[in-house]
């Protein structure tokens, strides 16, 4: 019998969509200064969702005196032990409104909502939770007796992970006492607008989260603001750079997440159907749209015609599509720019003559799709093995010693994490100790939580998130 | 053709290779220890992950036909009479009297005492003209479809002396049935005395004559995945026709990551010797979702070839009436209570 599986989409009823969005600045949804706009599409159907505002400078320097008053009168002022009811209730409500934000993420996204409602919500959810455990604790964190806030932090966010990105950012900068004006990617706003609301349902006093929307010009406007204390920034390293260079001489203090091109390394011993699953996760995960994402994998030659083999079969039953569809394992593409750019990179791979497979899959006419791809035969001189594609391309490279693992894994100007896959102790640790990744993954890959910290060596960025290292990034140690 | 771990020979020496493993220990427990280990987390979230398919509808009713068409039905109490046993037959003839178009289960399990009056039952109505199968024509009556199986080999501990087990092996053949569930002896296997079940496997199986072997690995008593899948292929290696997981004796029965491992073994098992063998998770799954859920891990994990009842089996009692209930409530509309749903 051949077990076809209906539909099961997720109902969109749950969301209420406005036409339009405004900025969120002191506690209200205000219309931009110039009246610009933007339009949020659906990318698996290329619908409009929302018409968004489009902030200019006038209106991040609204939103930046509206985090400084409310740093200044309320937020600074205010005992740890109540920030911490405030984003205790933020979390609660986010978990009680979670399927409502998970069908608004994937709808904005693209990604599947068996990610969105499994994976991005409970974390969100975690990561308000956790560091509203912190808010009257400063003092213990490690940094000092009476460890002090920095002041207006401006936060960039990517669209990757939109509203993860968003508690990434906001959750610690409150906790440690700062106020903030968070701009999020112009492709996915949705999300970050809902949570413009919670903040209002959690009584959020005005001004301690501003929410200014718009593309990169909005960005830069918020990072060279000179009423910001602190810039945190997640996305490409070429933004980052830029943002290094503006903020160089000032007084900001800079945290930067960046990309990646991190090697998953597979071992001879290693649990080979565990090992698949983690290669599919990942670069499959969120359609490879992970700054962490296991882009390279590096199979010891021994076992590197069965892992492929096993891997091969695995993705034939990846099903791609329907990003409501609760049976959906990918997605779609963000946007038709990172259509483009992964389409360029994979006919680069194919013109430096790397093999490229991907299962059959019939993709969706309207929207942006790619089908999962692998490439083997690559080197390490090759654009698929050196540049980040983010997107849901593999490049495939064989190894024989360990030593070479590492000298392959380490040989990119990234250097955010990477995954071991081997059923001997020793050669894991032994491992761990000579990658330069600032999260290394052993017999899993892609596991977050809010306890761990989280960060890249190089050109992966600097500063940690999560844990009690991300708390130093919002206070003046 | 996939590789084995440690062998680098072609596919048509790898299967004379397995074929000789069974005559030392040595190479026995070489090749064991050499299968790739099974990570415990990982095989775990891949069985969660399996778990949050959403199967509905058309989907759902089709998965429903086919859980039932591989139920075996068993009852394996001290308590069991002659009259339960063959009231247990009549069901898996027509497991709902109200819907000629409802599939016969895939077999009747019971212990060797009572499998002369389960043969009654089902061979009386071989003639008989009963309705045929599903509505999709996947399972068609007839003489023998409903399956015959007897738990042998002393059940459940398997602690008698081997001439015991094949005795009682014997005697469920000859009374009648055409499927036989021995279960492994787990001391010898635990203790890495391989060859000694491996030996027990293969006596079992002489003695099953054309009857099929259904091996229990009581993984429940296994402790580790890794032994799972040593066990698993201890079991194909020796001649069993099916890999099965528990007696539902002890307190864990069949779980999905088990499952899982177990599925896993026998696909590579087919890749490396074209030998394809059925697997069965017995006890503890009691509902509807339970089931689909294993079938979409067997859909996901060996494919369409083993979504039949020939390679896959629910060893399970009070599965069937919740399987006809939601078969019930997905062509009325409504739930009707389980008084109209025959105990057994």
């Amino acid at each position: 019998m051949i077990f076809e599986y209906a539909p099961a989409p997720e109902s969109r009823s749950v969301v209420d969509l406005k036409p339009s969005y405004g900025l969120f600045v002191d506690g209200e949804f205000v219309d931009p200064a110039d009246g610009g706009g933007f339009k949020s599409v659906n990318p698996a159907s290329e619908e409009v969702l929302a018409e968004i505002a489009e902030a200019g400078s006038a209106d991040v320097d609204r939103a930046v005196r509206a985090a400084r008053t409310a740093y200044e009168k309320v937020w600074g002022p205010m005992p740890g032990r109540d920030r911490a009811k405030y984003l205790f209730r933020i979390a609660r409500i986010i978990q009680e409104r979670s399927r409502e934000l998970a069908v608004l993420e994937s709808l904005d996204n693209g990604k599947p909502i068996r990610e969105s409602r499994d994976v991005d919500l409970p974390l969100v959810a975690a990561h308000f939770f956790y560091y509203a455990g912190w808010a009257d604790k400063l003092p213990y964190a490690g940094f000092g007796p009476n460890p002090r806030p920095l002041g207006v932090a401006a936060q960039v966010i990517p669209w990757n992970f939109p509203l993860l990105m968003l508690a990434w950012k906001i959750a610690p900068a409150l906790a440690a006492g700062n106020t903030v004006v968070l701009k999020p990617a112009e492709t996915t706003p949705l999300t970050a607008l809902l949570f413009a609301e919670i903040c209002q349902q959690a009584e959020l006093p005005a001004g301690v989260v501003n929410i200014v929307t718009g593309a990169g010009d909005t960005g830069r406007a918020l990072v060279e603001h000179p009423g910001v204390d602190k810039v945190a920034f997640t996305g490409s390293t070429e933004v980052g750079k830029a943002i290094a260079r503006s903020v160089a001489g000032t007084g900001k203090k800079v945290t930067l997440e960046l990309g990646g091109k991190a090697a998953n390394i597979v071992f001879d011993d290693a649990p080979v159907d565990q090992a698949v699953e983690g290669i599919v996760n990942g670069i499959f995960f969120n359609q490879g749209h992970v700054c962490c994402a296991g882009s390279r994998l590096l199979v010891q030659e021994s076992v590197a015609e069965q892992v492929l083999e096993s891997l091969k079969r695995r993705m034939a039953l990846l099903r791609v599509g329907d990003p409501l569809d609760k049976n959906t394992d990918i997605g779609a593409i963000n946007s038709a720019a990172q259509l483009a750019r992964i389409r360029e990179l994979s006919a680069a791979g194919e013109a430096e003559g790397a093999e490229r497979w991907s299962p059959p899959c019939e993709l969706p006419e309207r929207g942006f799709w790619f089908a999962p791809t692998i490439f083997t035969g690559v080197t390490q001189a090759h654009r698929i093995a050196r540049e980040e594609i983010f997107g849901p391309v593999l490049s495939v490279l064989t190894f024989r010693t360990p030593a070479e693992a590492v000298e392959k894994a380490n040989n990119t100007p990234y250097g955010l994490s990477a995954g071991i896959w081997t059923d001997k102790g020793s050669r894991i640790l032994w491992m761990a100790d000579r990658l330069r990744a600032g999260v290394v993954w052993a017999n899993t890959f892609n596991k977050f939580d809010p306890t761990s910290p989280f960060g890249g060596y190089k050109e992966s960025g600097y500063g940690r998130e999560g844990g009690r290292h991300g708390l130093e990034g919002y206070l003046g140690v | 053709m996939r590789r084995l771990p440690g062998m680098t020979a072609t596919a048509t020496s790898a299967r004379s290779d397995l074929s000789e493993l069974g005559r030392s220990e040595t190479a026995l427990r070489n090749f064991l220890h050499g299968l790739p280990g099974v990570d415990q987390v990982g095989a775990e979230q891949r069985a969660a992950q399996l778990g949050t398919r959403s199967i509905k509808t058309t989907a759902k009713a089709r998965a429903i036909d086919l859980a039932i068409r591989m139920v075996d039905l068993t009852t394996l109490e001290g308590a069991d009479t002659p009259g339960k046993v063959r009231a247990l037959a009549a069901k898996a003839l027509r497991p709902d009297p109200a819907d000629p178009s409802c599939p016969h289960v895939g077999a009747v399990c019971v212990y060797p005492a009572m499998v002369p009056y389960v043969a009654e039952v089902l061979r009386g109505s071989a003639g008989s003209g009963r309705p045929s199968g599903g509505p999709d024509g996947n399972a068609p009556a007839g003489p023998g479809v409903v399956h015959l199986a007897s738990v042998a080999t002393a059940f459940p501990s398997g602690q008698a002396p081997l001439e015991v087990k094949l005795a009682d092996t014997r005697a469920a053949v000859a009374a009648g049935a055409d499927e036989i569930d021995m279960v492994i002896n787990r001391g010898a296997f635990l203790a890495g005395r391989y060859r000694e079940v491996y030996d027990e496997i293969v006596a079992t199986k002489q003695a099953c004559g054309d009857a099929h072997l259904k091996v229990i690995l009581e993984t429940g008593e296994l402790a580790t995945y890794d032994n799972v899948r040593r066990a698993s292929w201890l079991a194909m290696l020796a001649g069993g026709d099916f890999i099965k997981t528990s007696t539902g004796k002890v307190p864990v029965a069949a779980t999905l990551p088990v499952t899982l491992v177990m599925l896993e073994a026998v696909r590579d098992f087919r890749a490396a010797t074209g030998r394809q063998v059925g697997v069965k998770p017995a006890g503890g799954i009691k509902n509807t979702k339970d089931a689909i859920k294993y079938l979409v891990m067997v859909n996901e994990t060996v494919g369409p070839d083993w979504l039949d009842p020939d390679w896959f089996r629910f060893g399970a009692s009070s599965l069937l009436n919740d399987l006809l209930m939601q078969r019930t409530k997905l062509t009325t509309g409504v739930y009707s209570g389980p008084d109209y749903f025959t105990l057994d």
